[in-house]
């Protein structure tokens, strides 16, 4: 007992750690995969386990290349959270060189060259998915309706054909654009709202037919993220309500020009990006009230970009705009410290 | 008093790991053959020994009398022999030495006599008498602390006391001393708060306890219904991690935010551990003065236990005395999971902050006590939302990391408690108040050295002052000379005005001297605990300039 061991308080911590979080996220992202893969077919699981791989590979390569733990990086789950995200942008039967470069891009150059884990200001998966969407448009917004998914019949096989050998062409005739995408055509188009959403497979009851199902499980799954208390409910709840409010407003205005605020809320990428995406820690705001203006600013900014903007969906772009605001937004935002005055 | 409870902000709900140590009564840890009974056992300046080795002491003798006005008295805790002053390793976070005064037990256990008062002298007694005693007593805070409690018992500068809190609330994990003593010495507790609102003059006084302590509430409940003590009331306060700490108990119960530089005497308030009520009690009418305290024994141990422990007995007796071998311990905490400090060495004494002694095993851990390897932060805002002074730990992390020592200052730093809520959640494993402490230790030892700076350039100033004042004199003297062969008529007049002229340089001098004489604030008032890291950091400082290494704070530092 001569020589103790001495440390510094506190001795004891908490059961949180990083990889309990990141995995945690990936278990409530799987409502909304399976969803993905039921109307869209097995080509996001192709995607997904693509998308892992590059993502541990990059990840790898650049630990050894920025001399850091491995051991530790590699098993935080950081990496994979980023590439399911993606996945989820990337048409089920797209090339796979697609998901290969948009994730390659997400972990090499947005996370690792900003500083890796914790350093990042700009959410990776987004900046991975803003890169193909403007590198390949006509790959990235070549989506099958649900229903001719389950028309044409094709099986496991057909898919990995597809995606691995760029049989891309055979079915070019049938894909289209995902029911944002064609809403905001049709509308520049002249057509009125009642026309379009009357008019094709495209729509559900709520947002696009499959989309409103895969946000309805992306809600569920956000909702055992904040039940598990791995995200706050500020940006969620902001964002949702920003976008809710804008939508409703023109759409009362003008309900033949501006669409329904529900289908705002379920379509597209609207709950994936409030509870998974705009709360990514590590770019977000971090002073609850910071947290309110940033989801506030980016569900007015989907609006924005979704009703005048010359992109089908805005949550990527609106992400990273506020990812910029960020660092403002803390600063003017810190709490009142205990036993100081409002302004001390 | 109203009865409605606050809150503060954030906070932490922790296994609490008392039951082992509470479902048995107090115990009397056995006397060791010789004690080692330090000087400074409390905050303030060390006492002054009064015997030499070879003199025969009883149990509550004064050996070392306190110096200056915060100060406290050292006693014999028991009977026996000096057998040497001298350093000797203490109970300290730095694991340095310091004067003790040793003493060779007889066994006999005699005491000596000393003043007391009874009952019926008591609501006729000043409030200085009972202070006085007190002081006498060597009492200080007994929550961890160490505060003389007689300093903290008159009401100054101008403040009445309105509410006297007696803390029970112990809120860190494993340590139930002050449980035990509420259930087992309730009446003392009720009477020690009734000297302490004498000695204040305060109207009431509330008796805080966490919920989670049900036993202690009924007791202290009991105990001051049969006293029939109407202006003293308990109240059962929730179980949060810091409950316990000073401005987030007074939160709790009067909703009152004390403000970041004031003290809660400026609110009317003051608050005091049960513990420290207790022994009031015991110098009061016992005439018994602070020479044990309740120490619990958690951990791996055979069996967790409170202990009644003599100040100076080595924790390494202790723990033999309880079955623990300590080839096998591995570390040993003192004071609670979440604030307390790791001993050097098992030869330490209990002194009279005491209050927990946790145990570890080689090769064995506390539940929750892995922290793992740091990354880096995620800033994920978990630090935030529980620290209950309310500031944005992953912020002071950030510039404690870059040593912006400006900076973290704007966000506060000197406002948090180390209370490790923060580090407690981070899932980052970052060793959040370790780097505080960091911070904290650079600044006192940057203002330290700026501090010392000015005193230079005043002594170099007062020098240049004095050189010039004598030459001037020099030359009027020369002039006087000269002037008297002449004008003797003139000569007491010029004298005059010269001499005015002199006073005037003076006091130009003296005001500039005066203007630089600003302190920086956070070297006012240093403990010695804070002086003891100053020089620490001082010698690292020293030898990071030689390095001039771009590392943080120490081995821990995060690994990304
Ligand atoms: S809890 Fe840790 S990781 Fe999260 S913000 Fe605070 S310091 Fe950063
Ligand atoms: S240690 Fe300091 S910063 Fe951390 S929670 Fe406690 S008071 Fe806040």
């Amino acid at each position: 007992m001569t020589v103790l061991r001495t440390s510094s308080s506190p001795h004891i911590h908490g059961p949180n750690s990083v990889p309990k979080l990141m995995f945690t996220v990936l278990a409530c992202l799987l409502p909304a995969l399976l969803a993905h893969g039921w109307f869209f077919g097995a080509g996001i699981a192709v995607h997904l386990t693509l998308a892992c791989a590059t993502a541990l590979g990059c990840e790898a390569l650049m630990l050894s290349l920025r001399d850091k733990s491995r051991m530790l990086f590699l098993t935080d789950g950081s990496a994979l959270v980023s590439a399911t995200l993606l996945c989820f942008a990337i048409p089920p039967l797209a090339p796979w060189w697609l998901t290969v470069i948009g994730v390659s891009f997400a972990i090499v150059v947005a996370k690792h060259l900003y500083g890796g884990l914790g350093h990042n200001p700009f959410n990776p998966a987004m900046v991975g998915y803003v890169l193909l969407l403007i590198s390949f448009p006509r790959e990235m917004t070549a989506w099958l309706t649900p229903a001719t998914h389950s028309a044409l019949h094709y099986d496991f096989g057909a898919t990995l054909d597809l995606i691995f050998n760029a049989g891309i062409t055979g079915v070019d005739a049938v894909t289209m654009a995902s029911p944002l995408d064609h809403l905001r055509m049709e509308l520049s188009r002249t057509h009125s709202m009642v026309e379009i959403l009357n008019n094709g497979e495209l729509y559900g009851r709520l947002g696009g037919t499959g989309w409103e199902w895969v946000n309805a499980m992306a809600l569920l799954g956000g909702l055992l993220l904040l039940w598990r208390k791995i995200i706050h409910w500020h940006i969620p709840v902001a964002m949702l309500l920003a976008l809710l409010i804008s939508a409703g407003f023109f759409h009362l205005l003008d309900p033949g020009r501006y669409s329904d605020p529900m289908l705002h809320l379920f379509s597209g990428a609207t709950m994936l990006g409030a509870f998974f995406i705009a709360t990514d820690p590590v770019s977000a705001a971090t002073t609850n009230r910071g947290r309110l203006y940033y989801g506030a600013g980016i569900g007015i900014i989907t609006y924005i970009i979704r009703t005048w903007g010359g992109y089908p969906d805005g949550v990527a772009f609106a992400v990273l705009l506020m990812n910029m605001a960020a660092p403002t937004l803390d600063h003017f935002t810190q709490p009142r410290a205990f036993g100081h005055g409002e302004r001390d | 008093m109203n009865t409605r409870l606050f809150s503060f902000h954030g906070g932490l709900k922790l296994v609490d790991f008392k039951a082992g140590a509470t479902d048995q009564p107090i115990q009397q840890a056995p006397l060791p053959p010789q004690l080692v009974i330090p000087l400074q056992q409390h905050i303030g300046t060390p006492a002054e020994p009064v015997v030499k080795p070879g003199d025969r002491v009883l149990t509550g003798q004064v050996i070392a009398r306190a110096t200056g006005a915060i100060s406290a008295n050292i006693h014999a805790s028991s009977s026996g022999t000096v057998s040497a002053i001298e350093k000797r390793p203490v109970a300290h976070p730095s694991g340095l030495q310091a004067p003790c005064i040793v003493v060779t037990t007889d066994g006999a256990d005699r005491w000596c006599d000393s003043p007391t008062i009874t009952g019926d002298d008591f609501p006729h007694l000043a409030p200085d008498v009972l202070r006085k005693l007190i002081r006498q007593a060597g009492i200080v805070g007994m929550g961890g602390a160490g505060f003389p409690t007689a300093v903290k018992l008159k009401p100054s500068g101008g403040n009445s006391v309105e509410l006297l809190v007696l803390n029970g609330a112990e809120c860190e994990p494993y340590i139930s001393c002050d449980d035990m003593l509420m259930r087992e010495r309730a009446p003392a507790v009720v009477s020690g708060a009734r000297i302490m609102m004498h000695a204040l003059g305060a109207r009431q006084a509330v008796i805080a306890i966490e919920d989670n302590k049900p036993e202690s509430i009924a007791a202290m409940q009991a105990a001051l219904a049969s006293a029939g003590v109407g202006n003293v009331s308990v109240r059962a306060i929730p179980a949060i991690y810091p409950a316990g700490g000073e401005k987030q108990l007074i939160k709790l119960l009067t909703g009152i935010e004390i403000p970041a530089k004031a003290l809660p005497i400026n609110a009317g308030i003051v608050c005091h551990n049960v513990a420290t009520a207790a022994a009031a009690h015991r110098a009061v009418y016992l005439g018994q003065s602070s020479i044990s305290r309740i120490v619990t024994l958690a951990g791996h141990v055979p069996r967790d236990l409170n202990l009644e422990v003599r100040y100076g007995t080595p924790v390494d007796f202790l723990l033999r005395s309880f079955d623990i071998n300590p080839a096998q311990v591995s570390a040993v905490i003192i004071g609670g999971p979440m604030m307390g400090y790791t001993l050097h060495r098992g030869d330490v004494p209990v002194i009279k902050t005491c209050n927990c002694i946790l145990v570890q095993q080689q090769g064995k851990r506390l539940p929750y006590g892995n922290h793992g390897a740091a990354m880096p932060c995620i800033r994920c805002g978990n630090c935030a939302d529980v620290c209950p002074a309310n500031l944005l730990p992953q912020q002071l992390y950030w510039h404690a990391h870059s040593r912006d020592f400006d900076k973290i200052q704007d966000f506060h730093l000197f406002d948090c408690i180390e209370c490790g809520c923060c580090d407690y959640v981070c899932p980052s494993h970052i060793p959040l108040v370790q780097y505080y402490r960091f911070a904290k230790s650079e600044i006192w030892a940057q203002e330290h050295d700026k501090e010392k700076a000015d005193i230079a350039r005043q002594r170099h100033e007062f020098r240049q002052f004095r050189l010039e004042r004598e030459k001037t004199e020099r030359a009027l003297r020369h002039k006087q000379k000269a002037d008297a062969l002449h004008a003797p008529s003139a000569e007491a007049e010029d004298l005059a005005r010269k001499k005015a002229a002199i006073a005037a340089a003076v006091e130009r001098v003296k005001t500039r001297k005066a203007q630089s004489d600003t302190k920086p604030r956070n070297v006012d008032n240093l403990s010695a605990q804070q002086q003891q890291l100053i020089d620490e950091v001082e010698a690292r400082r020293k030898q990071h300039r030689r390095q001039r290494t771009e590392r943080p704070p120490n081995k821990n530092s995060d690994a990304q």
